[in-house]
């Protein structure tokens, strides 16, 4: 019975590494996990559900996949289910995730591509909405904008805010040692120019502002559609 | 009209609908998209004031004395502009066409504007239907849904060549007015179906046009705030941001507004209550009430009485040649709403 439910606690555990693609938030603090069980033999079975029937597919085929893959890892877990409900799309994301036939392979003709690049512009996203977290803090605190050009990240005090922002941009690839430069172009890594410090530190503020929205309007809409739902705020 | 502290607001509802989404209009086979949409459609209204939420049988087809007792009667809007969504994959007679919405205006003259809509993978039948309906109903905007679906394909792009062929025809016809509506489904399907770069193609190749982006891009907009700051005949649809934000999150609306001032600027915001997801009534007295919480929003553009008629009907009313009267106009100081200069406006009627 205990190795179960530490199991179960473990997949959970797992499950909260997933992110919500648009939102670079935890699925588990989301509220999208509607269950999680492992039993004696190590069958594991994931329930998730999402704000809207017609949430997008794709952001949708990658929590699946996602959880999948990081249930499927946890120690003792043999074989791993994960389902979404009430979906429009639910149908192809969990036969081609229970089929491991990637994202081309779930929707045949309606799709060229896997999900890499969609993944990775909304990890841009993540990086611009993080650069915000961490610099409207330091702005509160006195220098010019353009001051914070010629600082690096390991000039910040530490954060939470500077440790996700970190773990972004090294997942795709762009400086994120103490000695790179705080601001940079999410899509290089190059230092952003001093002329360019106002126009990145606005669209930092935008893309924050409208992943915060969208956040906020997915976590109500969830909470309508499943009033049981513990609010995230 | 609205009238609040002695001042007289004029009241453009630029986005709302006259729909029908009961049972009897569902395509066989199809139920479980009718009722996903609308299900989809009624959680939206839960994030308005509790005492304005209905119940689905009502939500799925309210009558045309609701519409015009929360829309105007009650609701303090002087001209009502009707949105098309087509939908015929899953709704029988359409979820809410043109004809449903004109045989409902033409019984009230002065009172609505009669947009159309149409889509591309329609070819030569569509165009010709575009053609009639502008003919018939004096449309001069159009609704563009890009998720639609449409015998097998799941969507399109604004930039698509047929799209083009079709914005040019409509140019022609004499529509000054397209308003977006981006949904989660496109061709193909890897790519983020809400982006709204094929705007930004439409809106340059098509100067003459105004291009109104419904729900200012939800959920992206960030590239929707900047793409509007580079293409002068951009508007925001403020549908959605109003009804879904300003009771249920007032943190994030006062941040989307500061946003929206900041990039696209009070002459180029439209009011739209979506009904009915949301009737227009607590919607127009929440804005005309509204401003930034906190300190915390110092840095965005204030907003005064002049900011919020522009947004509740001037700046549509600009965009569609509604006649003003003189005692909702905004004194000479205050500018001139519509973004005078890039502004490409419906004629004189």
């Amino acid at each position: 019975m205990t190795v179960t439910v530490d199991r179960a606690s473990a997949a959970r555990a797992a499950l909260a590494s997933v992110r919500d693609p648009e939102l670079d938030q935890p699925i588990t603090s989301l509220g999208f996990v509607a269950s999680c069980v492992v039993s004696a033999d190590g069958q594991a079975q994931v329930r998730l559900r999402l704000p809207t029937y017609f949430c997008a597919p794709n952001f949708a085929y990658l929590m699946v996949a996602d959880a999948y893959d990081a249930v499927s890892a946890v120690p003792g877990v043999r074989c791993a289910e994960v389902v979404l409900e009430d979906h429009f799309a639910a149908d192809a994301i969990n036969d081609g995730v229970a089929a491991q036939a990637g994202f081309i392979g779930s929707f045949g003709g309606e799709a060229i591509a896997e999900l890499d690049e969609l993944r990775a512009a909304f990890l841009r996203k993540a990086v611009m909405a993080g650069t915000d977290q961490v610099c409207r803090p330091l702005l509160a605190g006195g220098p010019a904008p353009a001051a914070l050009r010629s600082m690096r990240l390991g000039d910040v005090p530490p954060s939470a805010a500077l440790d996700r922002l970190r773990r972004r941009r090294a997942d795709l690839g762009l400086p994120a040692g103490d000695d790179s430069p705080l601001l940079v172009d999410p899509e290089t890594g190059a230092a952003v120019s001093a002329e360019a410090v106002p126009l990145h530190l606005r669209r930092a503020r935008v893309t924050r502002a409208g992943i915060e929205a969208n956040t906020s309007i997915c976590t109500g809409m969830l909470k309508q559609r499943y009033p049981s739902t513990r609010e995230a705020t | 009209m609205y009238t609040k502290d002695g001042e007289k607001y004029f009241i453009v509802d630029s986005h709302m609908h006259y729909w029908n989404a009961a049972p009897d209009n569902w395509v066989p086979g199809a139920e479980q998209y009718a009722k996903g949409w609308i299900e989809c459609f009624h959680a939206y209204q839960g994030l308005g004031p509790p005492h304005t939420h209905w119940p689905i049988e009502k939500f799925q087809k309210y009558s045309e004395d609701d519409l015009m007792r929360d829309v105007f009667t009650d609701g303090y809007v002087d001209v009502a502009v009707f949105q098309p969504t087509y939908l015929k994959e899953w709704y029988s007679e359409g979820f809410n066409t043109t004809e449903r919405n004109a045989a409902l205006g033409e019984k009230h003259p002065g009172m609505f504007v009669a947009n159309t809509r149409f889509d591309p993978r329609d070819g030569d039948a569509g165009l010709e239907e575009l053609r009639r309906n502008v003919e018939r109903y004096g449309s001069r905007g159009v609704k563009l849904y890009t998720a639609e679906w449409n015998n097998g394909s799941r969507g399109y792009k604004l930039s698509d060549p047929a799209a083009y062929r079709f914005l040019a025809a409509a140019q022609e016809l004499g529509i000054k007015n397209i308003h977006v509506h981006k949904g989660p489904t496109i061709w193909p399907l890897d790519k983020d179906a809400f982006d709204v770069a094929d705007v930004d193609h439409a809106a340059t190749d098509f100067p003459e046009l105004n291009f109104i982006v419904e729900h200012v891009g939800l959920p992206r907009i960030e590239d929707f705030c900047f793409m509007a700051t580079q293409e002068p005949n951009v508007y925001a649809g403020l549908s959605v941001v109003i009804g879904g934000l300003m009771y249920a999150r007032p943190k994030f609306f006062a941040k989307v507004m500061g946003e929206l001032l900041f990039w696209v600027g009070e002459d180029k915001m439209t009011f739209g209550s979506d009904y009915g997801i949301w009737e227009p009534k607590w919607q127009v007295e929440g804005f005309v009430d509204w401003d930034y919480p906190s300190d915390e929003f110092s840095d965005y553009p204030r907003v005064n009485t002049a900011t919020k008629k522009k947004i509740l009907g001037l700046n549509a009313a600009r965009l569609y040649n509604i006649k003003v009267p003189d005692e909702c106009q905004l004194p000479a100081t205050a500018g001139t709403p519509g973004a005078q200069d890039d502004a490409h406006l419906v004629p004189g009627s």
